[in-house]
C-alpha cells in the first residue's frame, strides 16, 4: 500500500565528499506522506533525479537512511521497496504486445494468470490503453509507450509509490495536459503516493500538493503552489517560480528605512525589528505586486521606464530602479506609460518579502 | 510545362567513372571470359552459355559448395552465440573496458595469413601448444593427416580471429541501451534472463544482423587462412569455393570455368544474403503483421 517515505541523509557520487559542491545532495531531512502527490522542481543538475533515484533504490545513499513506513530500506533494492518508476523516455519491452507488458511486472511476482488478466484489463481502461491490448508496443507513439511506462507501474496492486522522472519530456504539448490530468485522475482514484521530477514549473503546480524546490542539493523550500509564489523561502525560489521570477533589490538598513541604492524607503515597526541589525538584505516583490503610478505618492520612488511588451494578457514593464531592473506586470489597460518616461512605483506591501543571506525573513 | 534540367546528370558522373573502374569493367571483363574458351591469347572462341552448364554440373563444385555451407553455416552457429556472451560479459566502463576492448581486438588486427601460420604452428602435434597438448593427452590429433582434424582446426581458427567483431559489434549494441531500459527491469521485477530476452537481444537485433551478414559474406568467401593452414587439404577436406575457383583459374588456367564459376559464386552469395537479411528482418516484424493482418 501506499507508504509514507522519510528521508534522513546526503548523497555524493565521489568518496570523502569535503565541499558543498562534492554532495549532489546535502544533508536533508525530509517526509512524504502516504498518498501524497509531490514534485521536486529545480533546474537540471540540482539533485533532484539523485533524490528520487534515492527513494527508488537504484542509488545508495552514502550517508544516512531511507524508510518506508518506519522501516529502515537503505539497502533494499527497488522491487523489495515495491516502488514503481517512470522514466524520462518510455521504456517499453519491445518484443511484447501492450497486454504482455503490463502484466510482465506481475507475472514476475507470480500472480495468478486470471488476477493478471483482470488487472491489466482494469489499467488498460484506466489508462485507455484497451483498444491496443494486442499490439505490439514497439509500434506505438511516444504518448502511449509512456502511457505503458505508468501502467505497468499501476499494474502491481500493492506498489508504495510511483516515482516519476520527468516523464512528459518527449510528449507532444498537446498531449502533455491530457497525460498530466491522467496522472492526477490515478492519484485521486488510487491514492497512491506519487512523486514527480520536472524543471517544468507549471508541470510541477499543476500536478502536486506540495512541491519541493530544490537547487544544488539542497531542498530550498516545501510547500504548496501559493506559499512558493507568495512567500518564497529563498531567492531561488522567487527567481524560478513565476514568470518572470520575483524582482530582488539589495538594499541596507538604516533606522527606520531600507537604503536601495540612493532612494531611501520607510518600513513598518515589524519589519524593521525582524531586520535589526542585519546585513546583505533584499527586498523581493513579485512582478504581480509592483504598484506605478504616474505622480508620486507615500513611500513610493522614481523608476525609469525601458521596456514595454504587450504578453497577451497582461503587460509586462521593464524599468530602471535605485540602479536595479524592476519587472511589473500590468493590466492591458495601462497603456498610458510610455518607453523613457519617469514613473513612480511602491513596493512595500503585504506581498513584499525580505531576505537575508538569499533566505526569507520576514 | 516545367522545363527539365538534366545537367545534375554529370554531377553523378564522377561516381559512375570511380564504380565502373572499381566493379563494372572488372565484372565485364569476368562476363566477357565466361562465354569464351579462351585457348591462347591470340585464339578465342565464342562458346555461350557452355562453361555455365558444365560448371553447373561439376561434382567437384557440389561438393566444394556443399562443404562451404556447412562451413559458412557452422562459423554463424558458434560465433555469433559466443560473440554475444562475450560481449555479455565484457566490463561495460573504465579502464578495464579499455583493455578488454584492446584484448578482444587484437585478433582482428593480424594479416590473414599470419592466423594461418600461427595455426599451422599451433596445431603441430611436436612443437604446437594445441597439438602437442593433445598428445600429451592422448587425443589423437593430426590436421595435416585427418580430414574431420583438419576441418575442425579451419572452423577453431576463423572462430579464434572473428568472434572479436560479432563481440565488439555485440558490445557496441549493448551500450547503446539506456539505462532506464534496465532500471526499469529491476523495478519490474525481472530476471537476469528476462533482460536478456526482453531488452538486450531485442535492442541488439540491429548490429546482430550486420553481424551475420559479414560474418556469412566473409567465411563464405575464405582463403587466406585455409589456404595457409592447410592447402585446402587433406584430399579436398578444407576445399572450399575460392580455393577451388583458385586452383581452376590460376592453377589450371581454365579461365571460362573459372570466370562462369566466379559469376555463380558471387550470385550464390547475393541470393544467401538476401535470404538471411529477409528472414531476420521478418523475424522481428512478424508478430506486428499477425495482429495487424
Amino acid at each position: 500500500m501506499a507508504a509514507r517515505i522519510d528521508l534522513n541523509l546526503a548523497h555524493a557520487y565521489h568518496a570523502n565528499p569535503k565541499l558543498d559542491s562534492d554532495y549532489a545532495l546535502l544533508p536533508l531531512k525530509m517526509s512524504f506522506r502516504a498518498g501524497g502527490a509531490y514534485a521536486l522542481l529545480g533546474p537540471s543538475g540540482c539533485g533532484k533525479t539523485t533524490m528520487l533515484n534515492i527513494m527508488s533504490g537504484l542509488v545508495r545513499p552514502s550517508q544516512g537512511h531511507v524508510l518506508f513506513d518506519g522501516v529502515d530500506v537503505t539497502d533494499k533494492s527497488p522491487q523489495a521497496r515495491n516502488i514503481a518508476q517512470v522514466f524520462q523516455f518510455p521504456v517499453i519491452y519491445d518484443t511484447m504486445t501492450v497486454a504482455e507488458n503490463l502484466a510482465f511486472p506481475l507475472r514476475n511476482r507470480r500472480m495468478p494468470e486470471t488476477d493478471i488478466r483482470k488487472r491489466v484489463g482494469q489499467i488498460a481502461e484506466m489508462l485507455e490503453l484497451n483498444g491496443q491490448l494486442n499490439q505490439r508496443a514497439s509500434g506505438l507513439t511516444a504518448d502511449a509507450k509512456q502511457k505503458i511506462s505508468l501502467g505497468r507501474g499501476l499494474v502491481r496492486p500493492d506498489v508504495s509509490a510511483i516515482l516519476f522522472d520527468e516523464p512528459l519530456t518527449v510528449i507532444d504539448p498537446h498531449l502533455k495536459w491530457q497525460l498530466r490530468r491522467k496522472l492526477k485522475q490515478v492519484h485521486q482514484e488510487l491514492k497512491l503516493t506519487l512523486i514527480y521530477v520536472t524543471h517544468d514549473q507549471v508541470e510541477a503546480l499543476t500536478f502536486a500538493e506540495e512541491v519541493v524546490v530544490m537547487t544544488r542539493g539542497k531542498a530550498v523550500q516545501i510547500g504548496s503552489a501559493e506559499d512558493l509564489f507568495e512567500k518564497p523561502a529563498h531567492t531561488f525560489v522567487g527567481h524560478f517560480i513565476g514568470s518572470p521570477g520575483m524582482n530582488f533589490l539589495a538594499g541596507a538598513l538604516d533606522d527606520q528605512s531600507l537604503l536601495v541604492g540612493e532612494r531611501r524607503i520607510g518600513l513598518n515597526d515589524q519589519q524593521a525589528q525582524s531586520l535589526q541589525g542585519l546585513a546583505n538584505i533584499k527586498l523581493g516583490i513579485r512582478p504581480e505586486y509592483v504598484h506605478v503610478e504616474a505622480q508620486a505618492s507615500f513611500n513610493s520612488i522614481p523608476a525609469q521606464v525601458e521596456r514595454l511588451q504587450d504578453l497577451g494578457t497582461s503587460m509586462l514593464m521593464t524599468m530602471r530602479c535605485a540602479g536595479h531592473v524592476l519587472r511589473a506586470r500590468l493590466p492591458l489597460t495601462a497603456q498610458h506609460f510610455t518607453v523613457g518616461s519617469s514613473v513612480h512605483v511602491s513596493l512595500l506591501g503585504k506581498h513584499t518579502c525580505f531576505y537575508h543571506n538569499e533566505e526569507l525573513v520576514v | 510545362m516545367k522545363p527539365v534540367n538534366q545537367k545534375a546528370w554529370f554531377l553523378i558522373l564522377p561516381v559512375l567513372v570511380c564504380v565502373a573502374f572499381s566493379a563494372i569493367i572488372p565484372l565485364m571483363t569476368v562476363v566477357n571470359y565466361s562465354v569464351q574458351d579462351i585457348i591462347s591469347p591470340e585464339r578465342r572462341v565464342f562458346v555461350g552459355t557452355e562453361w555455365f552448364a558444365s560448371v553447373m554440373r561439376d561434382p567437384d563444385l557440389h561438393e566444394a559448395l556443399w562443404r562451404q555451407i556447412v562451413f559458412s553455416f557452422s562459423v554463424l552457429a558458434c560465433e555469433i552465440p559466443l560473440g554475444i556472451l562475450l560481449a555479455l560479459s565484457m566490463p561495460a566502463e573504465g579502464w578495464r573496458a579499455s583493455i578488454t576492448l584492446v584484448v578482444v581486438a587484437l585478433s582482428l588486427l593480424i594479416p590473414w595469413n599470419v592466423v594461418g601460420t600461427i595455426w599451422q604452428i599451433y596445431g603441430r602435434a611436436d612443437i604446437g601448444l594445441m597439438g602437442a597438448t593433445l598428445q600429451l593427452m592422448n587425443i589423437d590429433y593430426n590436421y595435416t593427416g585427418n580430414a574431420t582434424d583438419a576441418w575442425l582446426t579451419v572452423l577453431l581458427m576463423d572462430i579464434w580471429h572473428w568472434t572479436p567483431l560479432v563481440a565488439l559489434l555485440c558490445f557496441a549494441g549493448l551500450r547503446s541501451i539506456p539505462d532506464a531500459y534496465y532500471q526499469a527491469a529491476q523495478i519490474d521485477g525481472a530476471s537476469k534472463l528476462d533482460v536478456f530476452r526482453f531488452i538486450q537481444l531485442p535492442k541488439m537485433r540491429g548490429v546482430l544482423i550486420i553481424a551475420v551478414l559479414l560474418r556469412f559474406m566473409d567465411s563464405f568467401m575464405i582463403y587466406t587462412e585455409p589456404f595457409v593452414l592447410t592447402g585446402g587439404g587433406p584430399g579436398n577436406a578444407t576445399t572450399f569455393l575460392s580455393q577451388y575457383l583458385t586452383q581452376k583459374a590460376v592453377g589450371q588456367f581454365d579461365l571460362g570455368p573459372a570466370a562462369a564459376f566466379s559469376l555463380i559464386y558471387f550470385l550464390i552469395i547475393l541470393l544467401l544474403c538476401f535470404i538471411l537479411y529477409n528472414w531476420m528482418q521478418q523475424v522481428g516484424t512478424q508478430a506486428k503483421e499477425q495482429i495487424h493482418g
